[in-house]
């Protein structure tokens, strides 16, 4: 199947029942349970299952542009993370349940947790579910939680690649906002994007939003579960850049982009908390140096070729 | 107020990033390497570790006729003018394991890499029989003459000046400066003013070949701060020029290096300046026994960082053999690939001298002192980093 033929819809359906208002709404404890039923409805949340298990079978690769696109509109329900476990299940001969279900890879906040119905531990082998009620952070308006008690380590390659694909999709929405904002803002009696240093700055943002989306790519091309080299790549280039981004974001922005009533917040807040999530940067590079320090003779251009 | 709904459906506005994916290379070009490696291991076995790192600076003119007669230069030339009759995917797979090693490339490095492609392109079949089949044996160096006293990034203001003669031929006087390898070349593609005045700016400028053994051409080299010698001024006084020294076409000549420049700025020379450096960083980490979290925290954000930007370089190169000329990508490409290798000796730097009980061999010190000191000409060679931005900001649509 073209996977423009799924993108396409998928794109409708999350532009229809995820607006501004829609995320505010659940992010403040309002009902989610029409959102989800919209995408439960669709069928997306099978699309990573096997087809002989009733699944679309598509690779995490085909699927990337999907999750990248939960990410650009900072979907506040863990769809991405539950076509991962419905995938896992199946697998595993299991019978998924409906609702939504997060992924719990260590004792950090869980993205998603709080507007779950299940946390899925274990590994991708042997995955199992918890319906135990989670921790709020009491981060505002956040929708992570704590789910203590759960070993899901094993799933954290997996969960960092997912992550990774929902950064590099808000890292390119953020862009967007950023490059149209200054073309509109007026400052100095020009747009304050066709001031230099505004335009270096963008520039960097650009470049960080591209690393972001290869560095997902990568993750997410040898498939369920990743190389854990390729986990750790993925997550990261996406963590890192995730940082950048939103710094720069609100620096062109200014005041307008820290206020609750503007939109940029809804993805940079999601940038942040994902940067963290499964692992930042530093955790996942000291994976990266742990495989590389093993291997101290080959050169590296030979390492990251077999990455 | 925005809302993001106002963005809807324009997640792919900026086509010219989205068209940068992941890229394998073909089996044919990866199945070069192993042949490749024995060539290379005979030459740089000898070399101290200080010279592999000047990478794509270091000159060994024998060693680019190697190559040649070995066939691994004029990759992407047809086989008709003496090339291989491969391409870009090619030529990525020779210049990362050349790098790799560190092996002395400065020689053929831009006849191959540019002036080949250029006179590919731009030039006449005469022109192409008689440089190619020389470029691709390593026997015809070339250098760019761009730079000038009084234009850095500003090229268009270029004053060095041809005219044209009764003849078809062109006098040439005027100079330039920081070229590259220029005292070691056979030749220089010169853009210069042909018609109009300064004013014209992009207007009026050529790309002219000159045989840099005329008469009226003076080379002086200029010494760096590491004590080498890779660049030169040159001086062109009266210098008559045959009616084929024009390549391309006369006025156009910013629009062919502008088309050059894709080839210029993406490839995998734009990561791989500080990797030897780094081999030997990790042969010392593996040497002294040290693998606490810190120091495997510096190895492994390196690695990361070179493996995203191998699979930038590699989507970069696919644009290239898709028959594109992707100036927006290879910019974003070569500042991203340079601010990396710039970092790799300041970090490798404070890792080192952060240990001050540990033995460093002489060697890797001055290995890491030359990268250090040189660092800052990556990001000059082939556009500053504020001119890339510029190239980048434009292809968002901000100017």
């Amino acid at each position: 199947m073209e996977m423009q033929e799924l993108i396409d819809p998928f794109a409708r359906l999350i532009e229809d029942v995820c607006t501004p208002a829609a995320i505010r709404a659940i992010e403040t404890g309002g009902d989610k349970a029409g959102m989800w039923q919209a995408f439960s409805e669709s069928g997306f949340l099978d699309a990573l299952v096997a087809e002989y298990a009733g699944g679309a079978g598509l690779s995490l690769a085909d699927a990337a542009p999907l999750v990248a696109l939960l990410g650009a509109h900072a979907v506040p329900l863990p769809v991405g993370d539950t076509m991962v476990a419905r995938a896992l299940l199946a697998a595993a001969g299991l019978d998924a349940p409906d609702g939504p279900i997060a992924i719990s890879t260590g004792s950090g906040a869980v993205p998603f947790a709080t507007v779950a119905s299940y946390v899925l531990y274990g590994s991708c082998e042997a995955p199992m579910l918890s319906a135990a009620p989670v921790e709020p952070t009491g981060v505002h308006h956040d929708v992570d939680g704590y789910t203590p008690g759960l070993d899901g380590k094993a799933l954290r390659p997996v969960a960092a690649v997912l992550r990774a694909l929902l950064i590099s999709g808000a890292a390119g929405r953020v862009m967007d906002m950023t490059v149209a904002y200054s073309n509109e803002r007026i400052q100095f009696g020009k747009p304050i994007g066709k001031q230099q240093a505004v335009q270096q700055q963008l520039s960097v943002l650009a470049e960080q939003a591209v690393a972001a989306r290869i560095a997902a790519a990568i993750g997410a091309r040898s498939g369920i579960p990743p190389r854990l080299a390729d986990a750790a790549i993925a997550k990261h280039g996406a963590s890192v850049a995730a940082g950048q981004i939103a710094a720069i974001a609100h620096a062109v922005h200014g005041a307008i982009g820290i206020s609750e009533e503007y939109d940029l917040q809804l993805l940079t807040r999601r940038l942040h908390g994902w940067r963290l999530a499964d692992g930042s940067e530093g955790y996942w590079s000291e994976v990266l140096g742990g495989l590389r320090s093993a291997s101290p003779a080959i050169p590296t251009a030979d390492f990251i070729r077999a990455a | 107020m925005r809302s993001m709904a106002t963005f809807t459906g324009q997640l792919a506005r900026f086509g010219v990033f989205e068209t940068l994916t992941l890229s394998a290379l073909p089996d044919e070009d990866e199945a070069l390497r192993p042949a490749l490696r024995a060539i290379i291991h005979e030459a740089i076995a000898d070399l101290p570790l200080e010279r592999r790192a000047r990478s794509w600076q270091g000159f060994d003119a024998a060693f680019s006729r190697r190559l040649g007669q070995a066939g691994y230069l004029g990759l992407s030339l047809p086989t008709e003018y003496g090339g291989v009759g491969r391409g870009p995917f090619t030529r990525f797979v020779v210049v990362e394991e050349l790098l790799s090693a560190g092996a002395p490339v400065a020689g053929h490095w831009i006849a191959d890499r540019q002036s080949g492609p250029l006179i590919l392109r731009f030039g006449t079949e005469a022109q192409r029989q008689f440089y190619l089949p020389r470029i691709s044996k390593g026997e015809a160096l070339f250098c760019i003459g761009m730079s000038e006293p009084g234009s850095g990034s500003d090229l268009a203001s270029v004053r060095t000046r041809a005219v044209a003669q009764d003849d078809g031929g062109w006098l040439l006087n005027g100079q330039k400066i920081w070229t590259t390898n220029a005292m070691h070349s056979d030749y220089m593609i010169a853009l210069v003013r042909t018609s109009g005045t300064g004013a014209d700016r992009q207007q009026g400028l050529s790309q002219l070949i000159v045989d840099l053994k005329l008469p009226g051409v003076t080379i002086r080299p200029i010494v760096d701060l590491t004590g080498d010698a890779h660049f030169a001024e040159v001086f062109f006084e009266d210098v008559r020029l045959a009616p084929d020294a024009l390549i391309g076409t006369e006025g156009q000549g910013w629009q062919q290096v502008t088309a050059e420049l894709a080839f210029e700025r993406s490839g995998p020379e734009r990561i791989y300046s500080s990797v030897v450096l780094i081999d030997a960083w990790v042969r010392h980490l593996d040497a002294v026994g040290r693998r606490d979290s810190a120091t495997l925290r510096l190895l492994g954000s390196l690695m990361a960082q070179l493996a995203v930007l191998r699979e930038m370089s590699l989507a970069v190169t696919a644009r290239l053999v898709a028959g594109e000329s992707p100036v927006v990508e290879a910019s974003l490409m070569k500042d991203l690939g340079t601010g990396f290798e710039q970092a790799v000796p300041q970090l490798i730097g404070d890792d080192l001298a952060g240990q001050p009980d540990e033995a460093i061999d002489p060697e890797l010190y001055r290995a890491l002192l030359y990268v250090t000191h040189i660092a800052p000409s990556f990001s000059l060679r082939g556009g500053t980093r504020e001119i890339l931005r510029g190239i980048i900001a434009r292809g968002l649509g901000l100017r």
